[in-house]
């Protein structure tokens, strides 16, 4: 079949804005939106740029804005795009050209939140145990690949990347509902001042855009609760 | 323009075995780690299964089982001081993980969750044991984004996407004296000065169609010290995995026959029962990869080309599956609309692993020839050879490798950085080959694309240089990479600009992949036995008194390439016929 793929195209050597850019593509119902960009790339102009690497929804690297909704090129196939399929760089992010968007400002929010395990116990030479509840607790937000699809989804992001945003917030989750860590207290300071959990309006945007199918809502949720309730 | 840097040491690739290496250095000499991705993009991500150490969490187990597993599994040619050293430290290297913050699945006690792998079995081959350690079906996601963390908190300096080049020696070629890097973002060229260099860049597996490697796995590494005149090793010897999603080549872990998953052809057989009567499907991937094309060749495959085998999961509790196969059951669901709790998955044998590469020693220090090392110089993980894999790597060594010799890695660069006072010489001009190589790329301007010469490589590499092999295949592969070296010289690309150009990062993956894909092919047709992954039909069996030996490889200044031989370190485990 032949599919109508309208993309976003900007070359910051040449371009003063973005523009809109349509191809024909042939494809298979079972293409990725991935194979169709590299169908474009490889067969009329390989001038198109764009972030991918393992094309199987673990690495991160292709979250995208494919009609309307934040996606991953290489999780969502043509099948499921009925009529003209609209591509454009997730937003919120500078765009650096075409699909591609500066991540320093997702990467900055990210550390902010200390996403590493704090905990200055001394250990033995075993592991710390962990019964299969409390490894149950932060299951979730482990699964987070840091595409910034949930970030960039949210409409308190867009105009004011000091939000850190729900990225930041499930990877803050992860450690803070880990009974291994020790750190709530030091994330504390950042999680609830002014940019931080509080600025969330409860849109849902990010669990609709999570392509690991996190509830990242819920995770937010329970951040907040947590540094009402237990003050961590 | 260009830029010049200078640390003591530099790392080049950010996935398990450059960020393990980082995590050793940084904080210790000034270090930075140069990558093409940004770093939790790696491909060691993607690893799904689990990481072998014997904990002995749920039964008996001890490290020298699981070296005999590892030497027996690369079919003899694995060295065996370098394996003792990765299973008696995979136990440390385990604990570490945890210590760091790794999420491990766990058992009912509390401790870190353990399920059998192929190949890995209780005393010596008696039955599968349970020794890989997890989380769920990503533990190589977790080992990264863990990895990653632990260099977030040490503060180690990225340089996102910047693609190494070129490896600068002194000007008398005795000594390690930096890298050329290309920066994605601006199209401006970095010399980086360094006192030592850690190669950690990956795999080569987007030499083939069907693979389950990322699109950035273009050995990247081993083609710019190749190219410098270094050896590399055991080329030959590449893992093809038994369960690729049928035509895509998506990775589905062996932990789906470790929790119970068994291979069926259309006549619903278990047909492994035939191959591997002890251990069944979890023989190790070489022989199920061979089965299984077997099973297809002899008209037993299933589908109206009767090219693939079904994986079945069928007969596992829901709940199982759920909480232990999430992601590849997922997988199935999105990218073959098949659903793992009532159909078979189609599978079919997946290009997955480079067991050749950069040639070190237990130090993860660069041999310069068979007999010599190369001072400031390191390499680990899936671009480097040990060998701890041989002829065959078992399932969950290669995260236990990155891990292991990630650190050694980093620890070697530390040592040789404080003990060396000064940055050795830059050449005098040190980005020269650099720019010549990228103005040909861009200068030309009636060339072919990269495109079809690189879909030429992977279809004809898939067919002819593949599970089985021949040695009329293996030369007529030769030709055909010869002239696709000859076309790709005059290589045309669309974007002549500055900005994440990667027309010209393609171009010149395809440059990596041509040159890493003769020496593979070369190795092959020159190594006349059939051993772990490198199946000759012409030569069926596994000939000790001539090839128990370690390919060398090297690339003459006029493109062709040149063998010499290192022989294999023995040990405790004496060569015998490798049965399951």
């Amino acid at each position: 079949m032949e599919a109508t793929i309208r993309v976003l195209r900007y070359n910051p050597e040449s371009d003063a804005e973005p523009n809109f850019v349509e191809y024909k593509v042939p494809v298979d119902p079972m293409d990725r939106v991935l194979d169709a960009l590299h169908h474009i790339k490889w067969n009329f102009d390989g001038s198109l740029s764009f972030r991918r690497s393992c094309a199987h929804g673990i690495c991160g690297s292709d979250a995208m804005l494919i009609n309307g909704r934040n996606r991953l090129a290489c999780k969502v196939l043509m099948k499921d795009l009925p009529g003209t399929v609209t591509v454009e760089p997730i937003k919120g992010l500078r765009i650096l050209k075409d699909l591609i968007v500066d991540m320093d400002a997702f990467f900055e929010s990210y550390k902010a939140v200390m996403p590493f395990l704090i905990n200055d116990e001394p250990t033995t030479g075993k592991e710390r145990l962990q019964s299969t509840e409390d490894r149950e607790r932060f299951d979730d937000t482990t699964k987070c690949i840091l595409c910034a699809a949930c970030t960039t989804s949210c409409p308190i992001y867009w105009p004011d990347n000091s939000y850190i945003g729900p990225a930041s917030i499930v990877n803050a989750h992860r450690f803070i509902f880990d009974s291994r860590d020790r750190g709530a207290a030091e994330r504390m300071e950042k999680l609830s001042g002014a940019d931080g959990v509080w600025k969330c309006r409860t849109t849902f945007n990010c669990t609709n855009a999570c392509p690991r199918d996190i509830d990242v809502t819920t995770a937010i949720q329970q951040v907040k609760r947590e540094l009402i309730f237990n003050k961590v | 323009m260009i830029h010049t840097h200078t640390y003591d040491v530099v790392i080049v690739g950010a996935g398990g075995a450059g960020m393990r290496a980082a995590i050793e250095s940084a904080g210790k000499v000034s270090t930075a780690v140069i990558t093409k991705l940004y770093p939790t993009r790696s491909h060691t991500g993607a690893a799904q299964g689990g990481m072998c150490a014997a904990l002995g969490n749920l039964e008996e187990d001890k490290w020298e089982w699981h070296a005999f597993d590892t030497v027996k599994g690369s079919d003899y040619l694995g060295d065996q001081d370098a394996i003792d050293v990765m299973c008696k430290e995979a136990v440390d290297a385990v604990i570490e993980l945890e210590h760091m913050g790794l999420p491990f699945s766990r058992n009912d006690d509390g401790t870190i969750a353990q399920r059998p792998f192929g190949g890995h079995t209780r005393n010596h081959g008696e039955a599968p044991v349970r020794r890989a350690c997890y989380a769920a079906d990503r533990t190589g996601h977790m080992i990264l984004q863990t990895l990653y963390q632990q260099c977030v908190k040490r503060d180690v300096e990225f340089f996102n996407e910047f693609y190494v080049l070129d490896f600068l020696k002194s000007p008398d070629g005795t000594q390690t004296a930096g890298v050329v890097a290309y920066d994605l973002r601006t199209g401006d060229l970095h010399v980086f000065r360094a006192k030592a260099v850690v190669f950690a860049s990956g795999g080569f597996g987007k030499m083939f169609k069907v693979t389950s490697n990322a699109h950035a796995l273009t050995g990247d590494g081993p083609a710019v010290l190749y190219r410098r005149g270094f050896p590399l090793e055991d080329m030959e010897f590449f893992q093809f995995h038994p369960t690729g999603i049928y035509r895509l080549g998506i990775l589905l872990s062996e932990a789906a026959r470790g929790e119970g998953g068994i291979l069926r052809n259309k006549d619903g057989e278990r047909f492994m029962e035939r191959y591997a009567p002890t251990i069944k499907d979890l023989a190790p991937r070489d022989m199920v990869s061979r089965a299984i094309r077997q099973e297809i060749n002899e008209g037993r495959g299933c589908g109206p080309d009767g090219d693939y085998v079904l994986l079945d999961l069928t007969h596992l509790p829901r709940e199982q599956l759920d909480e232990k196969l999430p992601d590849i059951t997922e997988f199935a669901r999105t990218y073959l609309g098949v659903e793992p709790y009532n159909q078979g998955v189609p599978i079919q044998p997946t290009a997955h692993y480079a067991m050749g590469g950069i040639p070190t020693n237990v130090n993860a220090e660069v041999r310069s020839s068979a007999t010599d090392i190369f001072p400031g110089l390191y390499a680990a993980g899936e671009c480097a050879s040990v060998s701890v894999h041989g002829a065959n790597r078992l399932g969950t060594n290669s995260l236990l490798d990155i891990v292991v010799f990630g650190r050694r890695a980093g620890l070697a660069a530390v040592a040789y950085a404080m003990e060396t006072a000064e940055h050795a010489e830059l050449p005098a001009n040190p980005t020269a080959d650099v720019e010549a190589m990228l103005s040909r790329i861009v200068g030309n301007t009636d060339g072919e694309s990269a495109v079809k010469i690189r879909a030429e490589l992977q279809n004809t590499m898939n067919n002819n240089a593949q599970v089985f092999r021949t040695g009329e295949l293996l030369a007529e592969q030769q030709q055909i990479l010869d002239g696709l070296q000859k076309r790709f010289d005059g290589i045309r690309i669309d974007d002549k600009g500055k900005a994440f150009n990667t027309d010209l990062v393609e171009a010149i993956e395809l440059g990596h992949l041509l040159d890493l894909a003769e020496a593979l092919v070369e190795g092959a047709l020159t190594r006349e036995e059939s051993r772990g992954a490198h199946y000759r039909e012409d030569f069926p069996t596994r000939d000790d008194e001539n090839w128990l030996k370690h390919t060398l490889v090297y690339r003459n200044p006029d493109g062709s390439r040149r063998f010499e031989y290192r022989p294999v370190t023995l040990g405790r485990y004496e060569p015998m016929e490798r049965k399951y």
